[in-house]
């Protein structure tokens, strides 16, 4: 453990995409602390300026407070996140495990039905799946998931491929393992860093397109979110910066800070650029 | 420190051989001739690199430049990394000319076809427009001498040019050498760990341990009276060519392998487009018996179809026809389910103690989880790994422990430990000791005879290495191609060798006038 932190924090960037990651988190565990009030909650004084009638960075058209709407929203934002991500990786790595150690036939078969879903789009899928479900986190959280496993299947599948001719795994045929007890018990902790990597990244991908889709007002209705933040407030881009200015930068700042940590773990657990140190 | 306190010297003409186990700092010094060492982390810190004169570690960098190739010009290991895959053989040559001096462009091919001709390539026209992965092991190594020839250098440095080749390829690669070696006069630094190829070719010879010599003389003075402990440590470790005496031999037979063929391919396009499928018959119509408690050696030469054949056996895979008859039973009729609790008879050793330990499950779980598949309970497979950890010589801390914290030798005691720990009644070891330096060699073969006495266990042994088969196996089956061209009690076929293949093979094994 020590030496995994040691090769990450040579990676000044990725310490800092670290350090801002965890302030975001943070942000979003106490958000029902500090602003205890629902952030759709209009007040009398709307378009304030940031600073103004004691709102930190403005309030919008009908009133509500921009900052509290910023904190809320970073819960929303990393949860879809995180479990729509959660939820591809296991589908993905289910799909190119079997595909990848058996080839033949049901990798044929396997990569036909990845690649149905890989040729179509990912944004634009996104949004048919969540306009025919109904708009709601569940059915954001199911279209993030549809989009983004194939990437993960490529990945793994590639993985076992390379993996299940080595001489470990053969060894295990020769004591007579089951199949599947070598795909996840002896393969798949060999695989599991580019794993990870792939796994970061797509959590900011995953927000990105969470933002997009309720930018487009797909999103959850009753739940606050940077992209409903934009949305609501581009038509008044030049009378009040505020309003969409702020997610955006939220958003912005997340999404790198989360590159950063994919590139800095890319860099402390792929070997084979550990052999070039 | 890599290397510490290196002196040596070479005079023209003369072969001077450094040898070493890995690790050692041989392929280091080389390097370090050649001014090739990885700067800035890996440099000369101190002493001076004598070249007619001329201190090379103060020459600068253009001054090397103009040296290597046409004064020293080495010769790598690993003909297949040290040749340019999408440069043909003709521009590589072409390359050291047009560096080096000034001639016309077909002189320069006239040379290059010369030369090619010189280290004996058969039609030379066609290997000059040919890329380095269209050639075989020996043709590129051959072709490499040739380039580093071309200058006519003062001194050839030879980075075990002949490791990577089979043993009748490396006595032809010798003899070239040492025939260029005398039509121009060259000093040869020679890099090897092969005992016997020393005794063949070495005028003198230093033995480095550490990063140090520790001892140097003329070839006769180090082989036959060596003198520091490492050096007479070393020469002991290598196995002798004389059959060891015959065992008597039971006449039960545990194994037998009938009629098996195994070919690779069919042959066709890809729905009629494009060239057919190659088609590898790698195993065709083997017969073997084994008898119980002796070790039968299978011997061969890269390509011959050895490790097909073993794979076959442990059904690792599939054969196309054939039996393979255990206790009475066709393991090929077996289904994967049936073939189970046959699984436990008949184990496996591998080749590569790197590559044949899972680096993510620790040593015990790797041993014990053998006996679980076959339906121990835990606190018995865990019971049984220490005793076997302890049978082949391991400290019972490594239960806890990862491969990686193990060396080479290690590892493969733990590969052996895997493979005994489902009490199997034969073992198929597959080039165990191939891998492996050859002090630690002596130490896993002394294991592996130990074991086999204990255990009452009966072994195919799978090699190349006339030598190690000499002293391990009672009997060799010989193959070539795919198929046994002689088999016999290992005396026998050393002795009086019946098949011509037999005899070249012999014949090429190197060190035979030293006869240790």
């Amino acid at each position: 453990m020590n030496s995994f932190w040691n090769r990450f924090s040579r990676n000044k960037s990725a310490v800092l995409g670290l350090f801002i990651l965890g302030l975001v988190v943070f942000m979003a565990s106490i958000a029902g602390l500090i602003y205890p009030d629902d952030p759709f909650l209009y007040s009398r004084f709307p378009l304030s300026g940031p600073g103004v009638n004691g709102f930190l960075l403005g309030s919008d058209s009908i009133g509500r407070d921009v900052a509290s709407g910023i904190a809320h929203g970073a819960k929303t934002s990393l949860l879809i996140g995180l479990i729509a991500t959660l939820a591809a990786v296991f589908i993905g790595v289910i799909f190119g495990a079997f595909a990848g150690y058996y080839g033949g036939l049901v990798d044929d078969v396997l990569m036909r039905i990845t690649e149905v879903f890989q040729t179509i789009p990912s944004f634009v899928f996104a949004i048919l799946l969540v306009a025919i479900m109904k708009p709601s986190i569940e059915s954001v959280v199911i279209a993030i998931t549809v989009v983004s496993w194939p990437a993960v299947a490529r990945l793994v599948r590639g993985e076992f491929l390379a993996l299940k001719n080595r001489e470990f795994v053969q060894a295990c045929h020769t004591l007579g393992m089951g199949d599947v007890r070598i795909m996840m018990a002896e393969i798949l902790p060999n695989c599991l860093s580019p794993i990870i990597v792939i796994g970061s990244l797509m959590v900011a991908t995953a927000i990105l397109i969470e933002s997009g889709l309720a930018f487009l007002g797909l999103g959850d209705p009753n739940v606050m979110s940077w992209g409903f933040q934009i949305s609501d407030g581009r038509s008044m881009l030049r009378v009040a910066w505020w309003i969409c200015t702020f997610p955006g930068i939220a958003i912005l700042i997340t999404v790198l800070a989360i590159n950063l940590v994919g590139e800095g773990l890319n860099d402390a657990l792929n070997p084979r650029l550990r052999e070039r140190n | 420190m890599a290397v510490e306190n290196l002196c040596v010297d070479l005079a023209p003409g003369e072969t001077l051989c450094i040898v070493g186990e890995s690790g050692s700092g041989k392929s280091l010094t080389a390097r370090a001739l050649m001014g090739l060492l990885p700067a800035p982390h890996v440099r000369v810190s101190k002493g001076s690199i004598n070249f007619c004169g001329e201190d090379l570690i103060q020459a600068s960098e253009r001054r090397l430049r103009e040296i290597r190739g046409s004064e020293i010009s080495m010769i790598f290991q690993e003909p297949m990394t040290a040749l340019n895959p999408v440069m043909t053989i003709g521009t590589q040559i072409d390359e050291i000319f047009r560096y080096h001096v000034a001639m016309p462009a077909k002189e320069r091919r006239q040379r290059a076809i010369q030369l090619l001709e010189d280290v004996q390539l058969p039609d030379p026209e066609k290997i000059v427009s040919a890329y380095p992965h269209e050639l075989s092991g020996g043709q590129r190594q051959r072709a490499m001498i040739a380039m580093a020839l071309s200058l006519e250098p003062k001194i050839i440095i030879a980075d075990e040019p002949t490791t990577a080749l089979d043993v009748t390829t490396q006595a032809q690669i010798l003899k070239l050498i040492s025939d260029m070696q005398a039509l121009h006069k060259t000093g040869v630094l020679f890099i090897t760990h092969d005992f016997g190829v020393v005794a063949d070719i070495a005028d003198r010879v230093a033995v480095m341990q550490n990063g140090r010599v520790v001892e140097t003389g003329s070839v006769d003075e180090v082989l036959n009276r060596p003198e520091h402990d490492y050096t007479k440590k070393l020469i002991s470790s290598v196995p002798s060519l004389i059959p060891r005496p015959p065992r008597t031999r039971s006449a039960d037979v545990v194994l037998a392998v009938q009629n098996v063929q195994k070919t690779f391919g069919d042959g066709k396009s890809f729905f009629g487009f494009g060239k057919p499928n190659r088609v590898v018959h790698a195993v065709k119509n083997v017969s073997l018996e084994l008898c119980r408690g002796e070790t039968l050696g299978v011997v061969g030469e890269s390509g011959s179809g050895k490790s097909t054949l073993a794979r076959c056996i442990i059904r690792l895979l599939e054969n196309d026809s054939g039996k393979i008859m255990l206790d009475g039973i066709n393991l090929c009729d077996l289904n994967r389910k049936e073939m189970r609790p046959w699984r436990a008879k008949i184990q496996m050793i591998f080749q590569d103690p790197y590559a044949s330990l899972n680096p993510r499950v620790k040593v015990g779980q790797i041993i014990a989880q053998g006996p679980m598949i076959q339906g121990a309970n835990k606190k018995e497979a865990e019971a049984r790994t220490r005793e076997l950890l302890e049978i082949v010589g391991l400290d019972e801390r490594a239960f806890n422990r990862y491969p990686h914290e193990f060396s080479g030798g290690q590892r493969q005691r733990i590969g052996i430990a895997r493979a005994l720990a489902l009490d199997p009644e034969i073992l198929v070891a597959d080039e165990p000791v191939s891998a492996l330096d050859v002090s630690i060699q002596a130490q896993i073969l002394k294991l592996l005879d130990e074991i086999r006495e204990r255990m009452n266990l009966s072994m195919v042994f799978i090699t190349h290495d006339l030598r190690v088969a000499a002293q391990v196996c009672d009997r060799l089956a010989v193959m070539r191609y795919g198929e046994i061209v002689e088999t016999g009690v290992t005396g026998q076929i050393f002795n009086a060798p019946q098949h011509s293949y037999t005899r070249d093979l012999l014949a090429a094994v190197p060190g035979q006038k030293w006869d240790r």
